[in-house]
């Protein structure tokens, strides 16, 4: 066995674990991080980055088929359209191959160790690695929890042959002939549109009442327009049962009725949970605050020198909170005086139209207690998205009635995923809807919306 | 040439103020990047604060005994023009974290108590709360200064503090303001409900904080208040003593926690000849394990007691009227050091075995001796146990550790004569003290609560019973 010893011990090389490793790095602790499979954890190997290849894989591919078909709105025409899905994964792979070995170089330039293996909790101060090499005890002054989170399951359809997370169908070397998507959250609907696009059958069998349930309607409906659109069946208030490999079907209940939903592959999308079981975290015992680790606004646990970031520590699962809790807790361990004091983390579905909320909904912020006005502008009064041949979706503007305070945005709108960076960027400077719109907008862009929204909110719309 | 200030920084969690202990520096000194300048103490440490420039020492803002709040300038420095550094009037030190100022050394009186068998950690203090609790350090700090007589004296003018002026956005509404100006705050450790925001929709502007720190500025210059001195005869004063650092932050704590609480005190006999033979016998098999003192093993009873006296292990915030509950049992360990009473806090004592205990309880008294104790190891416990062991009379009234509802001390052991129904036989006796906040722990719960102690340390074998 050999002994090591460090300041700052990161388990998981995500994006919380190495965005804190390498700020810790650069802050001059001793830092060693473990990963028991590939430095950039689900959202570079498994996750946001391969979704998001094959989403752009899949719409060029659309775009193509379209014109082969003689549907291009713009004359453009095409012989024929063929995909090669397993040259697309190795494009993909590719893409991880030189995100994950970018981010291998900056834990290096940072000074921090990489250690490939299990990672096992002894105690507060003590954790043994299973390395290739053999077993290795660190001890360390500061442990920070970044393992991240895995698919949760559903017991009638186990992973393994037919039924897939989204690992495995980020992975499908072959578009299959149909395709179930159990669960209508954005993971789901994100691969589910892309292998629609590919060619597939795809149905969506989501149990609440429409896809995005976080959501509120006005939202999930162009999505669900566009589905249709596609060729997407949409099952609501439908619950999956079981699946028959051999004649490719997937029985579905909704109500007393059951029906047979196309199925070679399944995809199971309900939800990700904290991994926090089978290395030993167990035995110490933290606090948890539902399924998660509880933290406070410094990322502790409730033992001292033990931290705690990403998806272990709760909603929203999202690799951009990951980082920014990744930084902070690097920051604290380091004895800076920072805290957590984000006004908004920003979401994105990379579905079709994409969708953005940023801060709250208008029935969160009514619920907060807020005089509430809401102001939205319609896509199809934008120039630029008539030129991109989309005018479905919509910005929303939630605001406080008297200050004009800007508490929420969201919006639906191919593309629309762009605008993610000014509204966040809005709300954190606490801006109002009058320096929205007095700020110049460039013509023609998607982001006039957002001027115009602005306008509206003031009762000075011009384009609507 | 640039003038460059380096400015107090938060020192650490909630604290809004910091007695400068030591300024190491004279105008005129020449200083590297790093170098110490001054150490102030709050009420849980001394931190060393350095130097973020370099150059030449051209103002100083305190001396030593005066109260500065967190974000006022310590020190201004005139950097080199030659090291080309763009001038940065308001930059932060930023070290806090730093090591804190590392005193003498224990004096042998300490250190032969602490080898001494004696029950518990020894101690030359009478029984009481220390330093601690965030909320607390924040009401008393501001609250006796002038009250205690040797203060008045020698009242230094004080800034502001942040903390005293009333909020101008209610608890739990939301602060307005950019990243940058949060950052600000942050650093200089003030509060931004306390900042007016005159910027649309209310949100603070640079320029607000500008003013906040402005407006502590003028309060500085103005005289300090009481000058007199206290009404005794001179003639028969040989010395006088300013109460400064540990000892005023103990003196402000034990007398608000005294004054706030109203305490009952239980006393009671507890026979722990079983629990000393059982301590002895561990002791004798420990290898190379830490030395048991009887300390772990009334941590043990207590973390079995809190299984039926939850209540007893509670952090009340009289303000919010509010009290917490946790499944955890963190043990506030009353601590002599030169500089005064401390108490660290032994962690999670419901997830340790003895022998950790004893470790953990051993480098925490060496790190409060030391003056390296962390913040957070001073803060958070649920319930405090003291114990002035050999010195310790047959019974004490203990000050509660404000905001906890229960502290336990532990007196004098000594062989009595004890009848056992038919013969005096000698007994190894101990009294515990246990006092309790009436207005949360009514006297039958202090009851149960003492009984419970009193039956583990007379049978340990159920300190360890599962059931
Ligand atoms: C299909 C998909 C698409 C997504 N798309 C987006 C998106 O578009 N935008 C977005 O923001 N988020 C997206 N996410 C979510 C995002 O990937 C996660 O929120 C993010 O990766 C969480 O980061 P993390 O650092 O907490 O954990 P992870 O990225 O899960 O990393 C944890 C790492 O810890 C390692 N590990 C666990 N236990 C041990 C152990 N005992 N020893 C050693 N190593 C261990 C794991 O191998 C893993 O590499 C997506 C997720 C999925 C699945």
């Amino acid at each position: 066995m050999t002994d090591l010893s460090c300041d700052v011990l990161v388990i998981g090389a995500g994006p919380g674990g190495y965005v804190a490793a390498i700020r810790a790095g650069q802050l001059g602790q001793k830092t060693i991080i473990v990963e028991k499979q590939a430095v950039g954890g689900t959202c570079l190997n498994i996750g946001c980055i391969p979704s998001k290849a094959l989403i752009h894989a899949a719409d060029e591919f659309h775009c193509v088929k379209e014109a082969a078909a003689g549907h291009s709105r713009l004359g453009i025409s095409a012989q024929s359209a063929a995909i090669d899905l397993s040259r697309t994964m190795s494009w993909k792979d590719g893409i991880v191959r030189q995100l994950t070995g970018g981010v291998a170089g900056l834990l290096r330039k940072a000074g921090v160790d990489v250690m490939t293996g299990m990672a096992t909790v002894l105690d507060g101060k003590t954790v043994q690695v299973e390395t290739g090499e053999g077993s290795v005890r660190i001890a360390c002054q500061n442990l920070v929890i970044a393992t991240g989170s895995t698919p949760v399951t559903v017991p009638a359809l186990p992973f393994g042959g037919d039924i897939l997370s989204s690992t495995e169908a980020l992975a499908l070397t072959e578009v299959p002939e149909s395709l179930a998507v159990v669960g209508g959250g954005y993971i789901g609907l994100e691969i589910g549109t892309a292998f629609a696009k590919l060619g597939a059958r795809v149905s969506i069998i989501e149990a609440k009442p429409h896809i995005l349930p976080h959501y509120d309607e006005d939202l999930s409906k162009p999505i669900s327009a566009r589905l249709k659109a596609l060729g997407v069946s949409l099952s609501f208030d439908s619950v999956a049962q079981a699946h028959d490999p051999q004649r490719g079907l997937l029985s579905v209940r909704k109500g007393d009725a059951v029906e047979q939903v196309p199925a070679e592959k399944v995809l199971v999308t309900v939800g990700r949970k904290p991994a926090l079981q089978g290395f030993g975290l167990e035995s110490l015992g933290l606090d948890m605050q539902g399924p998660f680790l509880r933290i406070n606004d410094r990322c502790q646990t409730s033992m001292r020198g033990v931290y705690a970031i990403g998806d272990v520590t709760g909603e929203p699962m999202l690799a951009h909170r990951a980082m920014a809790q990744g930084e902070l807790v690097a920051d604290v361990i380091a004895g800076h005086p920072a805290r957590w004091d984000k006004r908004v983390i920003p979401a994105v579905c990379f579905t079709d139209p994409e969708v953005v909320v940023v801060g709250m909904l208008p029935a969160q912020a009514k619920a907060a207690g807020h005089q509430v006005e809401v102001a939205s502008y319609p896509m199809r009064a934008n120039g630029r998205a008539l030129t991109l041949e989309r005018s479905d979706g919509f910005v929303r503007i939630v605001h406080e009635a008297k200050s004009g305070l800007v508490l929420g945005f969201q919006a639906v709108g191919a593309g629309c995923a762009e605008l993610v960076g000014e509204f966040g960027l809005a709300v954190e400077m606490c801006a109002t809807v009058t320096d929205l719109a007095a700020t110049i907008h460039a013509h023609p862009t998607l982001s006039e919306t957002l001027q115009e929204v602005a306008l509206s909110a003031l009762g000075k719309a011009l384009h609507a | 040439m640039a003038i460059k200030t380096i400015r107090l920084p938060d020192v650490g969690e909630g604290v809004t103020e910091a007695e400068v202990a030591e300024i190491l520096v004279k105008i005129g000194d020449f200083v590297r990047e790093d170098d110490p300048i001054a150490a102030v103490m709050t009420d849980k440490a001394t931190v060393e604060i350095t130097s973020a420039y370099g150059g030449t020492v051209v103002w100083i803002g305190g001396e030593v005994g005066k109260t500065l709040a967190i974000g006022s300038d310590l020190i201004r420095i005139e950097d080199d023009a030659s090291k080309g550094g763009t001038p940065e009037m308001h930059a932060t030190a930023d070290s806090a974290g730093a090591p804190p100022v590392a005193s003498a050394p224990p004096d042998d009186a300490l250190q032969q108590e602490a080898e001494n068998e004696a029950p518990a950690q020894a101690e030359a203090e009478p029984p009481a709360a220390a330093a601690h609790g965030a909320q607390a350090a924040i009401a008393s700090a501001v609250a006796d200064a002038n009250s205690l007589s040797a203060d008045k004296s020698h009242a230094a003018p004080r800034m502001p503090d942040p903390m005293r002026v009333a909020p101008v956005r209610p608890e739990g509404a939301a602060v307005l303001a950019s990243p940058a100006v949060r950052q600000r705050a942050r650093e200089a450790g003030i509060d931004l409900r306390r900042v007016a925001g005159t910027g649309p929709a209310g949100r603070i502007t640079h320029s607000d904080l500008d003013q906040w720190f402005d407006d502590g500025r003028q309060q500085e210059i103005r005289p300090g208040r009481g000058t007199a001195s206290p009404s005794q005869p001179s003639e028969e004063i040989v010395e006088t003593v300013k109460v400064t650092g540990l000892r005023r932050m103990i003196a402000r704590r034990m007398s608000e926690a005294n004054a706030a609480i109203p305490h009952i005190t239980v006393v009671e006999e507890v026979d722990v000849t079983e629990i000393e033979a059982l301590r002895a016998r561990l002791n004798e098999t420990r290898g190379d394990k830490p030395k048991l003192t009887l300390l772990p093993l009334v941590a043990a009873a207590l973390v079995k007691a809190r299984e039926t006296s939850p209540k007893v292990f509670a952090r009340y915030d009289d303000e919010a009227d509010q009290v917490f509950y946790s499944s955890a049992v963190h043990i506030g360990i009353a601590t002599m050091t030169d500089g005064g009473l401390m108490v660290p806090v032994l962690r999670h004592a419901q997830d340790r075995s003895l022998f950790d205990m004893a470790g953990e309880i051993t480098r925490l008294s060496d790190a409060c001796r030391s003056n390296k104790a962390k913040r957070e190891e001073l803060s958070g416990s649920t319930i405090t146990i003291t114990s002035l062991g050999p010195l310790g009379a047959i019974a004490t009234t203990p000050i509660i550790n404000k905001p906890e509802v229960a502290i336990l001390g532990i007196n004098r052991m000594a062989m009595r004569p004890s009848w056992n129904g038919s013969a005096f036989v000698p007994r190894m006796m101990m009294n515990i003290s246990a006092s309790f906040d009436h207005r949360i722990i009514d006297g039958f719960d202090a009851a149960v609560f003492v009984q419970k102690m009193k039956t583990l340390l007379e049978t340990p074998a159920l300190i360890f019973m599962k059931d």
